[in-house]
Formats: structure tokens, C-alpha cells, sequence
């Protein structure tokens, strides 16, 4: 069974938590206890329905507020697919939450009001998800019980987007009428839209192709942890521990080691459990080289004929996420890449992008919290990375305050600057 | 939930397709979780209860440095009402994988005088273990520890990050969570702060079964229907022990009964069952209409938000 991962944004309002509601309870995920407590909590409350949000809301804070706070993970599963929910809330201050919920997902479902049609809200969500390269994105056209059904609005909204998410880049963009209140469209058909011949929601995630979505061409093998017994039984085992970020690893491979340049072949990729026939993306194995080399954590192991860019410059679409600074030409910060940590310095903010309406402002000087501009970086050790949009794994970075510790920055390489 | 019952179907990798099954997507994210905390952090432990979840995780951690040792330690915070079994499982699993154990005990800390025992028949040690699991990491300098909590299991660690930042008094502040994007995880922090780290935070119950099946990992046998003396409390059965008194009414009668969880012998609940192998384990899981802390602890049920409040003051 394959297991899916997808990213929900949108507010209360567009019937989200419904729409989630729906999914576990349609799929028999919710549990006679947790249907009870919410039941208790919403009669309290003097609601006359169950408030299925309060499924979703786990903190003290957020039931007391009625809001959302934070990335909140769901699970479910069908005889088909495992699904693992990370939901966000959609309101303009969370741009955060939804680039980490999203920065691991498959798949994107956008929640749009029937009723309202394509909001700015809307397009910033599937804005977020296309920087982000979520492979697929569902726009769920909520609420048509509230507009009587009408493909006509259902069909103005698909036209709509259709002309904003070109100038995105988009992979896979499907558009499903609903009612989540109502179940139509979300687990069953319609009998309400027979003009509509697409899939349910459930039908579309547990059969949209996933497998293509990894990158299986360029071999990459950050290393993690170099394993040594120095046991009677194994005094000479030197195993490269780590996972695969791209490609494939097997045994005859002819592979360079990254920075220091020597060349190896592959003796055998394994785990615990034996020899791997190979090792292809998100493995965590094993590698062990014919030759004695140095290797290190931090380094990277790929083929002689497919070697990832390798650079102290780089430039990167980058989403600042702290509320009490700023990123701004000549700060310093810490950079985790890969299983590589470096210092770097900010040379330059090329842009910032205003997410609503994609406009460049290149008189930005700095970026706050939730806001994304194209920066260059230099670093204080060479960076082997891909462009973020051909491996999310080696294109993707963090960025951490070094003098309060805390992940400021989430950054996706562009390419190399100079 | 529509899992197969023949365990062994749900692990197939699909290698000609380059896809790994669920659990073994699930397998290598942890695995990933377990090398990057040992390669980052000077002093991490392995928080080992005897319970299914840290029996995962010590297995994983022995898979993740083979044929190397496991290079940390694990804790057990002994509250000292155990089931016998369950030390007599943990002892018997040390002594087999050669890992280091550490015991952080309750009975010490009430000894010492740095908490006091609450009273009466509803007593338990379980909000104690704070105590005792603070004075372990502080005594043995740990800087990052290992958990078996998954965030299926409650809805103030449906919110938790796999690396979850703790403060100098063990404070978890669910509102200042640090960002987790990737599998880029951040884990610098100051002296005398510490992280509660959660490999596997997004495995289900029934992933967890399916694991122990397909991995034959051998668990507890309270966790298979057994006959046991229990009586009735707040729904739930509890297990005739030392460390419980019972109440007016709460008569002692033999049943055929398992447990889902295991925690403190004082408040955790068995259920009524028949499912006597992996294989109707698995069945009986994927089938049940009840969470696992729902059906079996009473720690859980205080208040509407205890399990948010016992970690904001340090707890697992």
C-alpha cells in the first residue's frame, strides 16, 4: 500500500474542517471517544451541531479562540492508500504553517467557496503550493448545495483559476464540485451534479499517480553517519549510513564522493535486514565503497556521469518565518542543507514577491515574517545541490537564527548565483 | 479500516515500481530521524517504557547503526508500579542487544523528598514521572531524548514536532514551536535545553501492529488475551495489583482480557479480548471504534486537556 501525503489550506469558513470531518468520518477514522468528547464540547459551547473543527483543533488556546494555530496531522486509510493530512490554517498570517505543511506533501487541496469564487486567499494558496512543487494540486469548489448545483458557477470558477494558475507552474491541477456538508462528491457521487463526470475526492487521492513524482534520475546519497564497529566480528566494516535523495544506488555503481573528489565503486548498498538489490528515494540504507576514502558526514555521493551542482553561491526563492526579525542584505545566519551545516551571509535581495498578485518589488529591502523574495546566499563551504524544482531534497534549506536557535527561513535553490 | 489481516501483504515493496509499502515509508523516515539526532547531538537517550511504541523505537535505533551497537543509552522512568511482565520483558531485552540501561526512578524522587504521593484509591504515580524523567536528564546531561509518542494517539501531540524543543526547566510551549520543514530538522540549542525527539510521530496503532508483525519483534505478552483478575472503574477494566485500592462496589472477577497501552499499572486499563496472536491483534485494531488512551488510560481523562498541560510542565 502506498502511502500519500496532502496539505489541506483554506479557513473555517470555506468548510475545510468539514471537508476533513468528512474524509474520517466517511472513511471510519474517527473514534467513538473522540466523536463523544466533541459532541460534549460543542453542546457546552450551546452549538446545536457537532463542531467537527474541534477534531482538528488540539490545543487549549485554539478551542477556547475557536481558531487554528498550527499544522495539526491527521491519518487515514483506505483498502488503497495510506493518507497522512497535514492541515493548516488559511488565514493570510499563517503563510508559515502552510509552507511547512506543504514543503513534504503529494498533494494540494485548496478549498474554494462556491459562493465567493476565487479569492485572493485562493490564489495565494495555490501559489504557495506551486513554489512549494506539491506535484498535485485539487481545487475543491466547496459549498455548491448553496448554489443550487450550478454547473455554470462551477464552470465560471474552473475558467477562473484556470487563467491564474498559467502563470504557475503547476504539474497536475484537477477541479472537483462538492458539498462537504452534504458528502456530495467528497466519498460518494453526486446525484445533485450528473453534469459533472469527473472522480469523487477519496476516488481522485486514492488514484492519482504518485510513483513519477521522485526524482529516479539523478543519483544523490547525502552521507548521514559513518558506521564503524571496530568490532572482533567487523574490525574493518565502514558503512556510509543515509537516505537517498535522488536516483538510484546498486552495487557496481561508479560514484564520486563530493568535495573531495575520488572515485569509488559501489560494493553493496544494504540495511539491517540485507543486501539491497537497489536504493532509490526515501530509502534509509547503507553504502559501503571497493576503496578506503575518507567520508564524512556532510558529504555527498553520486554517479561520475550525473554530479549535482557545487557552490559557496547560490540563489533561492526563500519564505521568512519569524515574527521578531528581519532577513536583510549582509545578515549572517546558519544554513542546514542536506545533512550539511554551513554559516551564510545574505548578498543581495533581489526581490520580494507579493503573493496575491505575483508582482516583483525589487525596491524591497527586507523580508518579514510570511513573506517570500528571491535572495542570494553565500557560504562559508561549498553546497552540492539541484535546483529545487528537479529534487526537492537537495534544493530545499533551512535557515536558523544562530543567536536565539530558531528556523527563520525556509529556502528553495533557484541556481547557482555568482 | 480496510487493512488486510494477513500482516505480511501490507510490507511489499514495489521495487520495480521504486515504491516503498506504507510502513517501510514510515520505517525510513524514523530510521532518518534516529541517525540525524545521533550524528547532531552530544548525549541522546532512548526513553524505553516496555510499552509497543518504544519497543519499535529501540528496534529501529538497532536496525538504523547495524552491525555497529546502538551508540546511546535507554531510560526507563520507573514509577515502581510495573506489571512483572513488563520488567521481566525489559531486562530480558537488554540483555540481548548488549544496550545500555538507565533507570530514573519514582520511588527515589518520593524518597528524596522532591514530590509527594497523592493518596487514596484514585492515586497514581503518573504525573510524578515529570519529576523523575527531569532529574534523569539533568543527572545524565541528555540532550536529546527519544520518544515513542505518536501524534494519532491525542490531539495536544497531533500539534507536537518530530524535534520537539524543551527549556531549561523541560517546558514544551506549543505556540512557540519551531518550523519543521523538509526532513531538515533543527536541534541547536543552549546548554541545559533539551529536545523530545519522535520518530515515530506518524505511524498509526495499526501501523504499529503491522510493523511488529512483519518484523516478528517480540512484545509483552499482557499485550495478547490473557485470563486476569481485573475489576471495573470508570468503564474500564483495571488489573487487581499491590498499588491499587479498591473501592465500595468494585468487585474482583476473572475475565479473558488484553492490554492496548501500557503505563503505569495504577491507570492503565485492560480491554476484554480474544485476540490472543499478532495476527487477531491486528484484526481486533483495525476493527475497534475507540482510541487506544480513550479505552485505556485514566490519566488522560481528567480534564479535557491533560495531556497538554502534564507536557507544557515537561512530561513524555
Amino acid at each position: 500500500m502506498e502511502l500519500l501525503r496532502l496539505a489541506t489550506a483554506g479557513s473555517v469558513d470555506d468548510g475545510k474542517s468539514t471537508l476533513i470531518g468528512r474524509l474520517l468520518y466517511d472513511s471510519k477514522s474517527i473514534f467513538e471517544d473522540q466523536l463523544e468528547s466533541i459532541e460534549a464540547t460543542s453542546e457546552a459551547r450551546g452549538s446545536e451541531t457537532v463542531d467537527l473543527a474541534l477534531l482538528t483543533d488540539g490545543l487549549r488556546a485554539e478551542r477556547e479562540q475557536g481558531i487554528t494555530i498550527d499544522v495539526a496531522h491527521r491519518y487515514f486509510a483506505t483498502p488503497k492508500r495510506k493518507f497522512i493530512i497535514g492541515d493548516t490554517p488559511g488565514h493570510i498570517q499563517y503563510t508559515r504553517n502552510m509552507v511547512t505543511g506543504a514543503s513534504v506533501a503529494d498533494l494540494a487541496i485548496v478549498l474554494i467557496d462556491a459562493r465567493k469564487g476565487v479569492l485572493e486567499q485562493s490564489r495565494r494558496h495555490a501559489f504557495i503550493a506551486s513554489l512549494l512543487r506539491i506535484p498535485h494540486i485539487v481545487l475543491a469548489v466547496n459549498k455548491m448545495d448553496l448554489v443550487d448545483y450550478s454547473e455554470d458557477v462551477f464552470n465560471e470558477i474552473h475558467a477562473d483559476f484556470t487563467a491564474f494558475a498559467a502563470k504557475l507552474d503547476v504539474g497536475d491541477l484537477t477541479f472537483i464540485p462538492m458539498s462537504a456538508l452534504n458528502g456530495d462528491n467528497v466519498v460518494d457521487r453526486s446525484e445533485n451534479m450528473p453534469w459533472y463526470e469527473g472522480s469523487t475526492l477519496l476516488h481522485h487521492l486514492e488514484e492519482v499517480h504518485i510513483a513519477s513524482d521522485r526524482n529516479l534520475v539523478d543519483a544523490r546519497f547525502p552521507v548521514q553517519y559513518v558506521i564503524r564497529p571496530q568490532t572482533p566480528e567487523h574490525p574493518d566494516y565502514r558503512g556510509y549510513a543515509g537516505t537517498v535523495a535522488g536516483g538510484v544506488f546498486k552495487k557496481g555503481d561508479e560514484v564520486i564522493v563530493l568535495p573531495s573528489g575520488f572515485t569509488s565503486k559501489v560494493e553493496a548498498v544494504e540495511t539491517a535486514d540485507g543486501e539491497l538489490e537497489q536504493a532509490f528515494p526515501p530509502m534509509a540504507c547503507t553504502i559501503r565503497l571497493e576503496d578506503e576514502i575518507d567520508i564524512s558526514r556532510g558529504d555527498m555521493i553520486c554517479r561520475t556521469n550525473n554530479q549535482p551542482e557545487s557552490g559557496q553561491d547560490i540563489e533561492a526563492m526563500v519564505c521568512w518565518m519569524s515574527e521578531f526579525s528581519e532577513l536583510k542584505p549582509n545578515a549572517k545566519l546558519a544554513l542546514k542543507h542536506t545533512t550539511r551545516s554551513v554559516r551564510a551571509m545574505v548578498k543581495d535581495l533581489r526581490y520580494r514577491l507579493d503573493i496575491n498578485t505575483l508582482h516583483r518589488d525589487e525596491d524591497a529591502t527586507s523580508l518579514t515574517l510570511n513573506e517570500i523574495g528571491r535572495v542570494k546566499l553565500r557560504t562559508t563551504q561549498p553546497l552540492f545541490f539541484d535546483e529545487y524544482r528537479r529534487n526537492r531534497m537537495t534544493g530545499s534549506f533551512i535557515l536558523i537564527d544562530e543567536a536565539t536557535n530558531v528556523t527563520v527561513g525556509a529556502g528553495m535553490i533557484v541556481g547557482s548565483g555568482s | 479500516m480496510g487493512f488486510s489481516s494477513d500482516p505480511t501483504t501490507n510490507r511489499q515493496e514495489n521495487v520495480m515500481n521504486y515504491q516503498l509499502s506504507d510502513v517501510g515509508a514510515l520505517e525510513a523516515e524514523a530510521i532518518h530521524i534516529i541517525r540525524e539526532v545521533a550524528a547532531e547531538f552530544e548525549r541522546p537517550a532512548l526513553l524505553f517504557s516496555g510499552g509497543k511504541d518504544s519497543i519499535l523505537l529501540l528496534h529501529m535505533a538497532i536496525k538504523a547503526f547495524a552491525p555497529a551497537k546502538v551508540p546511546f543509552p535507554i531510560m526507563h522512568v520507573d514509577t515502581g508500579h510495573n506489571f512483572d511482565e513488563v520488567i521481566q520483558y525489559r531486562d530480558r531485552r537488554v540483555a540481548e542487544t548488549g544496550v545500555k540501561l538507565i533507570v530514573a526512578s519514582v520511588q527515589e524522587a518520593i524518597d528524596k523528598g522532591l514530590v509527594t504521593e497523592e493518596t487514596g484509591p484514585r492515586a497514581s504515580r503518573n504525573g510524578l514521572q515529570t519529576t523523575a524523567l527531569l532529574e534523569g536528564i539533568e543527572t545524565h546531561k541528555f540532550d536529546a531524548l527519544f520518544g515513542g509518542a505518536r501524534r494519532d494517539e491525542e490531539k495536544a501531540r497531533a500539534k507536537e514536532r518530530v524535534y520537539s524543543f524543551r527549556d531549561e526547566f523541560g517546558q514544551w510551549d506549543p505556540k512557540g514551536q519551531r518550523p519543521e520543514l523538509w526532513n531538515l530538522y533543527n536541534g541547536r540549542h543552549k546548554q541545559g535545553e533539551h529536545f523530545r525527539v519522535f520518530p515515530i510521530s506518524n505511524w498509526t496503532e495499526l501501523d504499529v501492529w503491522h510493523y511488529i508483525a512483519d518484523q516478528k519483534i517480540d512484545v509483552p505478552e499482557i499485550y495478547y488475551a490473557h485470563k486476569r483478575m481485573v475489576f471495573e472503574r470508570d468503564g474500564m477494566w483495571l488489573a487487581d495489583t499491590p498499588y491499587i485500592t479498591r473501592m465500595e462496589g468494585e468487585e474482583l472477577q476473572e475475565r479473558t482480557v488484553r492490554f492496548r497501552t501500557i503505563g503505569d499499572a495504577s491507570c492503565t486499563g485492560a480491554v476484554d479480548s480474544d485476540a490472543n496472536d499478532i495476527h487477531k491483534v491486528i484484526e481486533e485494531v483495525g476493527a475497534t471504534r475507540v482510541t487506544e488512551r480513550g479505552a485505556t488510560r485514566a490519566d488522560d481523562r481528567r480534564t479535557e486537556a491533560a495531556m497538554e498541560d502534564r507536557k507544557k510542565e515537561g512530561y513524555f
